[in-house]
């Protein structure tokens, strides 16, 4: 067992650092941080200094290790645009981001895992194919698209909900939530909804498949045949095994749902990581973009991590003493 | 005495083999996957047939007339004059023309990152599979890393990148370049994982051996066996990412990283619209927004279909 | 619009509750295109910047909604010498942090935006040294005579020299080279609001200053004025819309009818002291975007006289603008004294012809190619007049590559003279062609040409526009001004675009007119009763 978990964070060490390598690569190699960061009139002599500095004379591994270490202690440089620490900002515009990933996320979930059970019991009925073809038409619609519509139909025509920002926000220690005032919790209805549908309609589509296949599996067709209701078939044997992988899946995709919070936060202007990092690639500014690399990947990887723990501790297969190749 | 050769069919009885064949029966029976690809066949030829039948050059500014700008569709200009079926925009440019050159973008940068995602995807996974080891383990790691990440990340952090690598004079003309290689990179570990697992099947088989006795590469031969096989899957994969190679070109686009206004894209022409769209101009974002979901989705009906149809499990 | 009973008592409520509550004080939200680019008020002279700094900050003379020069933190002047101007200073007015306001301030404050990093030492031009007399009186000495040394001051605002010592905030923030400092994020000024917070594109929060020196002098009934930067058009008026917020300074020109018809909305419009224009690069030996290799087009007049002539201004007032603009000929706004009617004549109409032929005089029948930068946010369709440009220009062969990028990124470029061919707006806030002059034409040097990217420099010019801040008798000087844009016009060292029109959006219980200088002195506002 401890193996198991050793591997496990081992790799997710590997990822850590594979990443971050990347981000080094970029800081390094793209534009020169030198000029960067003093621009037109410095002298040879401060561009000298602030390159002796940043360390940029050492040999390569020496470098990146001093950049990891850097980012372990949480120190990410300076943005080339703002002049501020990036860990700042990462600190000041994460609260917005988790907060609307994690929502959406749950929604999907919800949502996603009622319709799908709801379209593989009912496989014929109206209701259920209407879902599927609305499903799909959610994966065909950019995020984009449906975003300025709902901002058209609920916030211009019909005056219900506002058109951009989290409205006010409450501050607990450093971190800041939308979810205790009135404006907040309307400001984050639409961005929910158009970051969680894509989400959504693949999970339904996915609880849908597995389900249908649960369903025709021997052991169902021997319930069925001991006559148990149906009702229970579904909910207590097809429901639970269709459970595992749909889990793992939403789980492991709540790293790509804070990366499509790019698009969501653009389109909201909701000031979260997403905005932020689009904004540094639009000024290339590369601390930045190697900060939000390392927190989706930091997040990637801690997630990867608890369901792999979680599958350890659920799949009796997994605990056997013999380690089985995966 | 010498074994008969086979003779190799001829090409009217390979279509009618074609033809008669499960794909094809389902396909004919299954009027969605019909409409569907006659849907994106239009766009399609619309899209490549563009500067003959479009009634202007969106692409050229200097044709443009300023003072057509904001035409009602199917109206005419109130100063030339000139009738435009969907309208014009801003500068301008009729909204059909606009959409027809600006879909042939969107088309152009989907079929390209797909072919390259495929040539790359394809070449690691034969590589992985044959090589094995520690070759595999890696590009298996690398492959997984890739299927975490969204594309749209690693299309904007590659584009980001470009952006820092090249000077600005050249954005404009490179933009095209970098998406394709952008959004090609983020979506090759599914053919790269499929194609492994059929060389790993047919790593082991005699034939190979033989090949390898015989001082042939074994590579070329197991490209040849490995490759029919997975045709299938590929292509199912392919058409798929081709709907979300699309997608993700126009999300780029939107967000400003993508092609610029003079070469607008479907994407683009949207991000250009929707400052008009509250102010009553709609037509300059509805059309474009049409099309490009018109395209995503029956390219999406086409690959599911596909993927039902070559599906054995549901036969 | 079907009313339900329950819907109309509910809005007659709405409307009662509203009608006793209009009339007291509130805050307003206040929306902008961009967002003001450093609180450190001597850093960037630009125009949401200084509109910004105006709520917080003050300078010793500022200008009324009927452009008329009045008193500020100063409340008289006059001429000690024919080269020493003697202010009377304001007194009992302290800074938002308590500190006393004196003539220390004034003298701190004027030597700091003449540091080289201010973006302001333009309008300390020909100002030799500042003397305190007594704590209440300050002198400016001049190298020559200047009349107009209080018209220039308007927008040199006053910091507390304790406060900046204390906070290490003694140099100007060089904005180009993305330095910060303590005033960067951090005011303390003795203006009619007060910095609560600051979120850089995000939002900043300002208070009310209770103890303001002019508070029985204006009504001062906003509490809290809170800045909200929305770059996207459609949101900006989206969010006036639904009632998020109250007064948009930017309106887009595509909204304009859309919110005069709007329910419980206002529209203010008017003219403003800016013009919109392309500049060239005239003085590089080669240009480096250009495919001419060997020599720079723009050097030969008669090219940069085809490009002015290829732009259909009319199209771009009409189109682009929407009726928002005024076809310009020189980049001298009405407003300006120098500026003649006729500098503006013919400017609508392009003559591609003409310019076809010049092009081919010059030697470039088939035109070159160039790249274009461009701003997207910060003058009103900035990019979409470019774009309208680009095509426009291709009719006579020169085939433009438009760079257009966020203001923050483009005006440094034009700040390290690192552009071939730019566009720019220039806004005049002391009403003379000395200012045009002095920060556009003037070579780059000391204190003038800050924003001359056109590597332009005449001796023979410069001596004239310098002898601009030292002549005291009008009719001379006027005649000066005559003789230089004589000279300047002819050479279209700019291709002027129009002048901009202004729009100003806002809930119908707040009226706030269009100033040609584009400021909205809130402190101005007083809720009507609806």
């Amino acid at each position: 067992m401890i193996a198991y978990i050793l591997r496990s964070l081992a790799q997710a060490v590997m990822v850590m650092l594979a990443v971050a390598l990347l981000a080094f690569s970029m800081f390094r190699f793209v534009g020169d941080p030198v000029a960067n960061m003093v621009g037109q009139e410095a002298s040879v002599k401060e561009r000298e200094e602030l390159a002796e500095r940043l360390g940029l004379n050492k040999p390569f591994p020496i470098q990146f290790a001093n950049y990891v270490t850097d980012m372990a202690r949480g120190e990410f440089g300076m943005s080339y645009r703002q002049g501020r620490p990036v860990a700042d900002l990462l600190r000041e515009r994460a609260p917005a981001t988790i907060e609307l990933a994690f929502l959406s996320s749950l929604f999907a979930l919800v949502f996603g895992i009622a319709l799908g059970v709801y379209a593989a019991i009912n496989r014929r009925g109206i209701l259920a194919n209407l879902a599927m073809s609305i499903s799909l038409i959610g994966v065909s619609l950019p995020t984009f698209l449906i975003g300025i519509g709902m901002i058209y139909l609920f916030a211009v025509e019909l005056r219900w909900l506002p058109s951009f920002g989290r409205g006010d926000v409450v501050r607990l220690g450093w971190w800041s939530t939308g979810l205790l005032t009135e404006s907040g919790r309307k400001s984050l209805i639409m961005p929910v909804l158009t970051l969680g549908l894509f989400q959504m309609t693949l999970i339904m589509r996915l609880v849908r498949a597995e389900m249908l296949e649960a369903l025709r599996t021997d052991y169902v067709k021997f319930a069925r045949a001991r006559g148990i209701p149906e009702r229970a078939i579904s909910f207590r044997h097809a429901l639970r095994n269709t459970m595992i992988p749909v889990v793992t899946i939403a789980g492991l995709q709540f790293g790509a749902v804070i990366a499509f919070a790019i698009v969501t936060e653009t389109v909201f202007q909701w000031p979260g990581l997403g905005a932020l990092f689009i904004q540094a690639v639009q000024y290339v500014d590369i601390p930045v973009m190697a900060a939000y690399l390392m927190f989706v990947a930091f997040v990637f990887v801690v997630v990867n991590l608890a369901v792999d723990l979680i599958y350890f501790a659920v799949d009796p297969r997994l605990r056997g003493t013999t380690v089985a190749a995966k | 005495m010498r074994a008969p050769t086979p003779t190799r069919a001829t090409f009217s009885e390979r279509l009618w083999k074609a033809w008669d064949s499960d794909v094809a029966y389902s396909f004919r029976h299954s009027p969605v996957a019909i409409l569907a690809t006659l849907v994106a066949l239009i766009l399609l030829l619309s899209a490549v047939l563009a500067p003959w039948i479009a009634p202007q050059n969106a692409f050229d500014a200097a044709s443009l007339n300023l003072m057509e700008g904001f035409t009602k569709p199917g109206e005419a200009s109130p100063i030339t004059g000139k009738v435009f079926w969907l309208g014009t925009d801003s500068q301008g440019r009729d909204v059909f023309s606009a959409i027809l050159y600006g879909s042939r973008i969107s088309l152009l940068v989907g079929f390209a990152s797909v072919i390259f995602s495929v040539a790359i995807g394809v070449s690691l996974g034969l590589l992985a599979g044959y090589t094995g080891g520690r070759t595999d383990a890696l590009i298996m790691r690398v492959a997984d890393i890739q299927l975490s990440f969204p594309a749209i990340l690693i299309a904007l952090l590659v584009f980001g990148v470009a952006r820092g690598l090249i000077a600005p004079q050249y954005h404009e003309q490179a933009a095209v370049a970098v998406l394709i290689v952008a959004i090609g990179l983020s979506n090759w570990a599914s053919y790269a994982r499929t194609v492994r697992g059929s060389t790993l099947v047919e790593k082991n088989k005699d034939y190979v051996m033989s090949a390898r006795v015989m001082g042939r590469s074994p590579l070329a031969i197991m490209g040849r066996h490995v490759l029919p096989n997975v045709t299938g899957p590929v292509l199912v994969i392919a058409t798929i990412n081709l709907a979300l190679a699309i997608i993700a070109e126009s999300t780029l686009s939107f967000l400003g990283v993508g092609v610029p206004p003079t070469q607008a894209s479907l994407g683009t022409l949207i991000r250009i619209g929707q400052q008009f769209l509250f102010s009553g101009e709609w037509w300059i974002l509805f059309y474009p927004a049409l099309d490009l979901v018109l395209l995503a989705l029956s390219i999406n009906l086409l690959g599911d279909w596909l993927r039902d149809a070559l599906n054995p499990k549901l036969r | 619009m079907h009313w339900s009973m329950t819907r109309l008592t509910f809005a007659l409520g709405a409307a009662l509750a509203l009608s006793i509550t209009a009339a007291d004080a509130r805050p307003v939200k206040w929306a902008r295109g961009a967002d003001a680019l450093t609180l450190d008020p001597h850093s960037q002279n630009e125009g949401p910047t200084i509109a910004f700094s105006n709520q917080v900050y003050e300078a010793l003379t500022t200008r009324d909604n009927a452009n008329k020069l009045i008193p500020a933190l100063a409340v008289s002047w006059k001429l000690a010498d024919p080269t020493t101007w003697e202010f009377k200073l304001r007194q009992n007015v302290k800074f938002h942090n308590g500190d006393p306001f004196t003539a220390d301030d004034v003298v701190f404050s004027y030597n700091r935006a003449l540091q080289p990093t201010s973006d302001y030492k333009g309008y300390l031009a020909g100002v030799k040294e500042i003397v305190k007399v007594d704590d209440y009186t300050v002198q400016v000495k001049t190298t020559g005579p200047n009349p107009l040394v209080a018209d220039n001051l308007t927008s040199v605002f006053i910091m507390s020299k304790k406060w900046s010592e204390a906070n290490n905030t003694t140099k100007v923030q060089d904005f180009k080279n993305k330095e910060e400092n303590f005033a960067v994020r951090n005011a303390n000024g003795t203006g009619p609001f007060s910095l609560v917070s600051r979120e850089p594109d995000v939002k900043t929060v300002l208070k009310r200053n209770d103890a303001y020196w002019g508070r029985g002098e204006v009504p001062l009934e906003i509490t809290e004025l809170t800045l909200v930067p929305i770059k996207q058009d459609a949101t900006r008026v989206a969010a006036l819309l639904s009632g998020e917020m109250d007064v948009v300074q930017d309106v887009p020109v595509q909204d304009i009818e859309r919110l005069k018809n709007a329910p419980k909305m206002r529209v203010t419009e008017g003219p403003e002291n800016r013009t919109i224009f392309f500049g060239f690069d005239v003085g590089s030996p080669e240009l480096a975007s250009s495919d001419v290799k060997g020599k720079n087009p723009f050097k030969d007049v008669r090219v940069r006289e085809a490009v002015s002539l290829s732009l259909n201004r009319t199209a771009i007032q009409r189109v682009v603008m929407r009726g928002q603009a005024v076809p310009a000929g020189t980049i001298a706004p009405p407003f300006v004294n120098g500026y003649k009617k006729e500098f503006d004549a013919n400017a609508g109409a392009a003559d591609v012809a003409k310019a076809k032929s010049l092009m081919a005089a010059a030697g470039y029948p088939n035109g070159f190619s160039i790249s274009l930068h461009c701003p997207n946010d910060r003058y009103l369709n900035d990019e979409a007049i470019c774009q309208a440009a680009v095509g426009m220009m291709g009719q006579i062969g020169l085939k433009v590559n438009m760079i257009s990028q966020s203001k923050s990124l483009h005006f440094p470029v034009l700040q390290n003279v690192k552009s071939d061919f730019y566009m720019l707006g220039w806004g005049v806030p002391t009403y003379d062609s000395d200012y045009i002059f002095s920060f556009l034409y003037h070579t780059r040097e000391g204190t003038r040409g800050g924003w001359n990217a056109t590597r332009y420099s005449n001796p023979e010019v410069d001596k004239l526009i310098q002898s601009l801040s030292s002549e005291t008798d009008k009719p001379k000087r006027d005649a000066t001004i005559a003789q230089i844009w004589d000279k300047l016009r002819p050479e279209h060292l700019y291709a002027a675009i129009h002048h901009q029109m202004l729009a100003h959006a806002m809930k119908n219980d707040i009226e706030v007119p269009v100033r040609p200088d584009n400021i909205i002195f809130f402190k101005q506002v007083a809720f009507k009763k609806s």
